[in-house]
């Protein structure tokens, strides 16, 4: 028998042109965690997808003990034993937890369902993994971390050896990170194979034995965990060497900017408010963290803060209020937004590059006349941002938005924002789905801003980035703070015990 | 350069559409009389010249309420509303202009037909209008709200007309307009006529062909030159960027709306205000047919206004072929058929655009493929 349980032999995936994986090769050894690490757009997921079956490789194959296999769909991989735990859960809400794991195989007697047997099957594999659940309760009603857990046992209930888990730890707090690891360790030991996609170096140094590297489609190579370091894996992610940490200095707060009291916005269900009483104060001079697990109440207070959503409370930016401001006025007074989603908010895809930076300026003086915008001013600002923030695109200014990577896309927002010299700069995710290089000029940027004496509040769900860049954090739990926490005197344990809802401060309560 | 490539290749579409159309239509000529289908096809592409300037007259006469009621459709479709009711539009500013035609004969004679005009215009306005103001506040969709004042317009008219001194109830038709409200000639008669005998015989061609072009530039102008013009292309290609950069989604919808309305208002005045031989509003159960044929006009002109003028007069160009075609013993409702197969392939013709687009990318970026980043 092989030493390798799943081999993938010179794997090549070319969508219309992009060569998403090119000449790829994995091999997966037997009861060990193997981690698949890349940036975005490294081509991760698409060898994930083709291991399960969802692509089909252009070239290369697929080995199973060291008999070539065809996996045509997902039904395949799951008779060769291959499972897979999504990114974005693929659970039925309204049904039971069981119901969920035993949904495609049930038990039946006689054609009527037979619930018994799956739930003795289901508890004994519960315990045997320590993976705590609640059988009958609804998807609905149970935490993140448990439907993660749910997700698990689908694979397990299905009698997997191969578990591949896609970006695992990106919807859960620290403790429940810990949790996973736990979780994988006793799944390797008991002879399951694990297959863990990631881009975070802490996990793999963690929980990892081996990882194979990918960047830009091409396999850059395979190592043994224990005998590398992070600043090598980040090397090899990333193609040169990279320094993780910005240059940042101590803030030095001035007076309040931005002014919150009693901050209410109303649930998209009517039950319960999806922020509910919220108050804090933004100084300029300072990055203010609004940490938080996804769908906190996170992206309504940004939209009530700039007038995307209704709200009742107090809003003030620099002693006046703007509350009942329209949007224009919110950005006229100093209001700037790095939004959460570009292609919805942040950008018009259809217009080219000079029109979406000129977005929020076009009606500036000099840049009409009588109502007729002066094309060749329009131009020369937005080859000015280009030049400045260095944003590359194919044609220039005359670029089309929606052409653009979405580095680019972001960093035309960010030039954009920046340029209306806001008072307050409302930066939601400000890096998501970009590569180091990206992330890292953003960040600076951010830290420019600010340095400038400029308000900032950030939005973030990765804690790399809260630690990062923020001078003071919030914690946001079910559309209410619950602890403000100072960066250097806490820990992301201490963080996500208050992102869980599990702590809370006093004077939060 | 870039620019002029780009409505190269949307006009190449729109050709494509045309030439498909026209093939399709040509297999219909055949299978309906196969001996004259190839004169037949000759007959629809010669149009309005089949009768020397007169019918080339008679193509611009019957340009002029479809290049406005495709304006009245593209207008909107940039702030990205489909105005179905430029029908409705149309009827409600074309009885207004009637009404100020026959009745207000007090004003003077140069001023009385520019008054009808205007009026039919604001009223077209106010039927647009309506839609817009239900969509922005009340978030009722433009089409269902544009149907149903369709048919409020067209039995509302029916009823008016019925019961005011505006009914001529021997013909069941309006009664004619004062000849001091009839759209002016503007000398177009004495370029557009054919000699019988010692007689001109001038087409019915009026300044209505030429007020519509100089709307259609005017609204190219506003819609690519200014401000306003940028906020509603940018409310019709993303409504939520545009909410967040600042611009009143609302006021543009409505004021969209509303200038779609004039325009198909005005279609509606300079098709009634016309001389006794001219067209009058029938009380039948029938809406405007020029409203839904704007649709198209705005459709084969990739709701561009330059593009609209061309597509209208390219459709009243076959539509008056499709006239002459009865000649040759086809029914003239082929041109229709014909017409509405050019229109079918212009929504082709948008994925064959596409299609087109996609293999030139492919091809230029396999030679940059080294240089070129990966994504999964």
């Amino acid at each position: 028998m092989s030493d390798y349980i799943i081999q993938m032999i010179n794997i090549t995936k070319v969508f219309p042109g992009i060569k998403a994986n090119d000449n790829i090769t994995l091999q997966l050894k037997r009861g060990e965690i193997h981690a698949l690490l890349g940036e975005n757009g490294a081509g991760k997921s698409t060898l994930m997808s083709i291991l399960f079956g969802l692509y089909q490789a252009e070239e290369g194959q697929i080995l199973k003990d060291g008999v070539p296999v065809l996996v045509k769909d997902p039904n395949d991989a799951n008779e060769l034993g291959i499972g897979m735990v999504h990114q974005h859960f693929k659970l039925v809400h309204n049904f039971t937890v069981l119901e969920n794991i035993v949904l495609g195989v049930e038990t039946t007697r006689h054609g009527t369902l037979h619930m018994d047997e799956a739930r003795q099957k289901v508890m004994t594999l519960s315990e045997q993994y320590g993976l705590l659940i609640k059988p009958d309760a609804l998807i609905e009603d149970i935490t993140v971390g448990m439907q993660q857990r749910v997700e698990i046992l689908k694979m397990l209930y299905r009698d997997n050896e191969i578990l591949i888990f896609d970006e695992p730890t990106a919807v859960l707090t620290p403790q429940e990170i810990d949790e996973l690891m736990r979780i994988m360790r006793s799944l390797a030991a008991e002879g399951k194979s694990i297959l863990f996609i990631t881009h975070k170096l802490a996990e793999i140094m963690a929980v990892a034995d081996r990882c194979t590297v990918l960047r830009k489609g091409k396999y850059i190579g395979t190592v043994d965990v224990k005998s590398s370091s992070p600043q090598e894996l980040a090397e090899m992610m990333v193609g040169h060497k990279v320094d993780f940490k910005i240059d940042k200095q101590p803030a030095q707060p001035g007076e309040p900017a931005l002014h919150v009291r009693r901050l209410s916005v109303e649930g998209s269900h009517g039950d319960k408010k999806a922020v509910n009483n919220v108050s804090f104060d933004v100084y300029k001079g300072e990055i203010v963290c609004i940490a938080g697990i996804d769908g906190n109440g996170q992206s309504e207070l940004v939209y009530a803060i700039t007038g995307l959503m209704p709200s009742t409370g107090e809003i003030k930016l620099n002693q006046a209020p703007i509350d009942h401001q329209s949007i224009q006025k919110r950005i006229k007074a100093g209001l700037a937004h790095i939004p959460e989603d570009r292609h919805k908010h942040g950008l018009v895809l259809d217009y080219d590059l000079q029109q979406n930076l000129s977005l929020k300026r076009y009606k500036t003086i000099e840049m009409q006349r009588h109502g007729f915008i002066r094309f060749d001013k329009v131009r020369s600002y937005a080859e000015g941002l280009i030049e400045r923030f260095d944003i590359r695109s194919g044609q220039g200014a005359d670029t089309s938005a929606r052409s653009m990577s979405g580095g680019n896309q972001q960093k035309a927002i960010i030039a954009r924002e920046i340029d209306i010299d806001p008072e307050v700069l409302i930066a939601v995710q400000p890096t998501r789905g970009l590569d180091v290089g990206a992330m890292l000029y953003i960040h600076e940027q951010l830290v420019k801003v600010r340095d400038e004496g400029k308000a900032i509040l950030l939005i973030s769900l990765e804690l790399d980035e809260v630690f990062q860049l923020a001078d003071r954090i919030l914690v946001i739990y079910e559309g209410e703070i619950v602890a403000e926490l100072d960066p250097k005197q806490t820990t992301p344990q201490e963080l996500g015990l208050y992102m869980s809802g599990s702590k809370r401060q006093e004077e939060y309560a | 350069m870039s620019k002029i490539r780009k409505s190269l290749s949307s006009m190449s579409a729109s050709l494509v559409a045309i030439l498909a159309g026209l093939i399709a239509g040509f297999v219909i000529l055949l299978f309906s009389n196969p001996s004259s289908a190839l004169k037949g096809l000759t007959t629809i592409l010669i149009g309005g010249w089949n009768n020397g300037m007169k019918g080339v007259g008679q193509v611009l006469y019957y340009a002029t309420p479809i290049i406005m009621t495709g304006l009245a459709v593209g207008f909107a479709f940039k702030t990205g509303m489909f105005n179905i009711g430029a029908t409705g539009q149309l009827m409600v500013g074309g009885f207004v202009s009637i009404y100020v035609g026959v009745t207000w004969t007090f004003l003077p004679g140069g001023l009385h037909w520019v008054v009808a005009l205007i009026m039919g215009a604001a009223a077209g306005m106010l039927w647009g209008m309506i839609v817009g103001v239900f969509k922005a506040l009340l978030n009722v969709h433009e089409v269902i709200t544009s149907i149903m004042l369709n048919y409020i317009a067209l039995y509302g008219i029916n009823y008016m007309v019925k019961n005011s001194h505006l009914f001529d109830s021997l013909k069941n038709q309006t009664v004619n307009v004062a000849a001091s409200a009839v759209i002016p000639k503007a000398g177009l008669d004495r370029i557009f006529y054919i000699a019988k005998g010692r007689l001109n015989d001038p087409s019915a061609v009026n300044a209505g062909i030429l007020i519509a072009i100089g709307l259609a530039v005017l609204m190219y102008i506003i819609l690519n030159k200014t401000t306003f013009g940028f906020e509603l292309k940018a409310c019709g290609y993303n409504r939520h960027a545009s909410r967040y950069a600042g611009i009143s989604e609302n006021r543009a919808i409505i004021t969209s709306m509303a200038i779609a309305g004039a325009l198909a208002g005005t279609a509606g005045t300079l098709m009634y205000l016309a001389p006794a031989s001219g067209m009058h509003i029938h009380v039948e159960e029938v809406l405007a047919a020029q409203g839904f044929t704007g649709i198209a006009v705005a459709l084969l002109g990739m709701s561009n206004p330059l593009g609209i003028i061309f597509s209208g007069l390219f459709i009243a160009h076959i539509t008056v072929g499709g006239f002459y075609l009865q000649s040759l013993k086809y029914m003239k409702e082929i041109i229709e058929v014909i017409i509405g197969l050019i229109i079918y392939f212009s929504a082709f013709s948008l994925l064959v655009r596409d299609l087109i687009a996609k293999i030139g990318k492919r091809k230029t970026k396999k030679d940059k493929q080294s240089s070129k980043e990966v994504t999964a």
